[in-house]
């Protein structure tokens, strides 16, 4: 993919010890995931937290497909396929059921893509956070209709390249579903990257501690949508939080806290140009100055917001 | 011990839920299904039922989380009408396709727009093709009967499918006749515990739904016909059980009146057929071979049971409270398609489509029509073909 092959990555953090885990338990080998997935990534840290002591309720999404094709499949845990806009409802009447039957111990994780939450599935979403039914609801945030094809979703960031923004690309910013559900008043709400590992099973960890309902929104960056280079998933998920542009934090209990991958970029000095992270990605190739200052403003009035919540 | 109360057919459906006891309910109130939703809430709340109740915020919700507790090994129940009954309508497919028993009550209500509360059948026939087991009550006393016996057929091994009870909104919904509540702990034994396919509740890693290759999608779907013709034996038997066990004198997959010795024979569902049985009743006495068949079970479609009773007959007239638009009434359809099954020379078969929106069809109009037919027939020798009979008062 051109340039961005000259970018040499070097992590700055400090090095982590690696997780205290098999991460094979439930993700099997071999899935119909395209080259560079964030999908099954995700599954293994989901995996090492849940085990087989899940239900995942997946309406249509990449993941229906990644998974496998009847009779093959790539998770050794339960999942109920279901109805595009239903996930958040299925799960609370999933977990309702294990209430009742006395089934304490295995988590239902709604589990969906940004186009199944933030657009047609948003209402049964509102619906099972206002009940506080229990269950975890991640989003993984791939900001497009991946499955379908890359067509625009609302969880679309501005100035993105879609094949239904074919030419001016995404004229409105991204919708922020975390920031919506925190308005829903639900216990336990947290933003996590597919970059980071330990930091979103910390997560699920805690968010495994808390009865009532659960949300996690994942930034997932998907190859053949964002148009890069398919080993560089990691670098572009890192990139997102090293620029500022997605920030980890977690609101539990009224209180909002930033995660440490992202407390190093409270101070804007700190963050990457977010230019680095643009350039990388194919879909934003045609993207005006005008709207990449537009993403500026946005982005630190997120961090404003971020700041006064504290 | 059983008891008589003077119900309404929502009211009925409601003491019929809390007989079979389900562990979830899920529902959303419209109009004219609402009382349903409303009295359950009040039996929950004030102790008499011990369900969980999930006050969903919409149709399509309230099937997908019934579905999704039913998945999981729950017995579930919900209620809806008309466009709330479209709007779940993605769902009550994924619920036959999944072979999930679960129980719904449609109140049927017209289809909109324009905005109509009154009822007709088009909601109910609008689901005709999903997949599920499908019975219309003819009176209150009917719908608590059916509801029950739903549960029963729904989880028996080889039918595994869901069933919708079908009632009119206000004609039966909302209007109060006596009914005798069958005795609590006689219709907990009979249902017996919760019986399902699979349960999804993580003992053990199950999917359901996933991706399927073309062959054994339609392997599911010839299942879900087989399971259908299954379900006509299966309902036979549970008809009689409840007979016996709670006095009732149900026939099976329709009811007849007047049929055996009649040389023209009538078809109808749901409350109006009371009209249409005494129009019969009044031609009889004028010397007509009329008699009548009501549909007690529209899906499996009760073809065999039809042909018994028409074989030997001159002519037979369908009347249709729904219109396929372009087509004809959806009984008459199944009915003409199925006839050129048995025979070659079918009985003269004509489609009388009428009561559409509401609009009201009085035992009179049911004699005038029923009448013309029959004269009609001996006068030309052939049948008087389709008719939309619109009744202007």
């Amino acid at each position: 993919m051109g340039d961005d092959q000259e970018v040499i990555y070097v992590s700055t953090g400090r090095p982590k010890p690696p997780i205290p885990y098999n991460m094979r338990d439930v993700v099997l080998p071999g899935d119909a995931a395209c080259p560079g997935c964030p999908i099954p990534m995700a599954w293994k840290v989901l995996s090492a937290v849940f085990g087989e002591k899940m239900i995942l309720v997946i309406p249509a999404c990449c993941s229906s497909v990644v998974v496998g094709t009847y009779p093959f499949h790539s998770l050794k845990t339960s999942i109920i396929h279901v109805p595009f806009a239903s996930a958040a409802a299925v799960a609370s009447g999933t977990a309702e059921a294990l209430e009742r039957r006395g089934i304490l111990d295995v988590q239902v994780v709604a589990w969906a893509g940004d186009g199944g939450t933030a657009d047609i599935g948003m209402a049964s979403l509102s619906g099972a956070a206002e009940r506080n039914n229990n269950i975890l609801y991640i989003m993984y945030d791939n900001e497009a209709y991946m499955n379908t094809g890359i067509q625009r979703s609302s969880s679309t960031p501005l100035g993105a390249w879609t094949t239904t923004t074919p030419i001016k690309g995404k004229i409105e910013p991204k919708k922020d579903v975390a920031k919506i559900m925190i308005a829903h008043g639900v216990s336990y709400v947290a933003t996590a990257s597919i970059g980071y590992p330990h930091d979103f099973y910390n997560k699920l960890q805690k968010a495994k501690g808390i009865r009532g309902f659960k949300f996690i929104h994942l930034h997932a960056p998907c190859p053949i949508g964002w148009r890069f280079d398919p080993r560089y998933t990691v670098r572009i998920a890192k990139l997102a939080v090293e620029t500022g542009l997605w920030i980890l934090y977690e609101y539990h209990d009224g209180k909002l806290t930033i995660s440490s991958p992202s407390r190093a970029y409270m101070d804007p000095s700190k963050r990457k140009p977010i230019e680095e992270y643009i350039k990388l990605q194919g879909r934003f190739r045609n993207i005006t100055e005008e709207l990449l200052s537009e993403i500026k403003r946005q982005m630190d009035a997120n961090w404003e917001w971020i700041k006064k919540h504290m | 011990m059983g008891m008589k109360k003077a119900l309404t057919g929502n009211y009925a459906v409601s003491y019929a839920v809390k007989l079979a006891r389900p562990d979830v309910i899920a529902a959303y109130p419209i109009t004219p299904q609402t009382s349903i939703v409303e009295k359950l809430s009040e039996m929950i709340e004030n102790g008499e039922l011990d369900s969980v109740m999930i006050r969903v915020e919409s149709e399509h919700s309230a099937l997908a989380a019934c579905f999704g507790a039913a998945v999981a090994g729950a017995r579930v129940f919900t209620a809806t009408s008309s466009q709330g009954l479209l709007y779940m309508h993605e769902v009550v497919h994924w619920a036959s396709r999944a072979r999930i028993p679960m129980v719904m009550a449609i109140v049927s209500r017209t289809i909109n727009a324009p905005w109509n509360i009154w009822p007709d059948h088009s909601d109910f026939m609008d689901q005709r093709d999903a997949g599920w087991v499908m019975s219309y009550a003819m009176d209150n006393q009917e719908a608590l009967d059916l509801v029950l016996q739903a549960f029963k057929i729904s989880e028996d091994p080889s039918v595994y499918l869901p069933v919708m009870v079908g009632l009119e909104g206000f004609i039966l919904g909302h209007t109060t006749m006596p009914v005798d509540i069958p005795d609590e702990s006689m219709v907990r034994e009979w249902l017996g515990p919760r019986r399902q396919g699979y349960i999804i509740d993580g003992s053990t890693p199950l999917a359901v739904g996933g991706l399927t290759m073309p062959e054994d999608t339609e392997n599911i779907f010839y299942g879900i016909q087989e399971a259908m013709n299954e379900a006509k034996k299966v309902i036979k038997e549970v008809t009689n059980e409840y007979n016996k066990l709670f006095g009732r004198k149900y026939s099976g997959l329709i009811e007849c009146f007047h049929c055996s010795d009649a040389k023209y024979i009538t078809i109808s569902i749901g409350a109006w057929s009371g009209d249409l049985m005494e129009a019969v009743e009044k031609l009889r006495s004028e010397g007509y071979p009329i008699g009548s068949i009501r549909i007690r079970y529209y899906r499996p479609f009760p073809m065999e049971d039809i042909w018994e009773v028409i074989r030997s007959s001159k002519g037979v007239l369908v009347y249709d409270r729904s219109i396929s638009f372009g087509s004809y009434g959806p009984i008459f359809t199944d009915l003409a398609g199925g006839l050129l099954t048995y025979t070659r020379n079918p009985p003269y078969v004509s489609n009388i489509v009428a009561g559409i929106a509401g609009v009201n069809v009085t035992a009179e109009d049911f004699y005038k029509l029923t009448k013309e037919f029959i004269d009609e027939v001996e006068k030309n020798g052939q049948p008087p073909g389709f008719k939309w009979v619109m009744i202007r008062r």
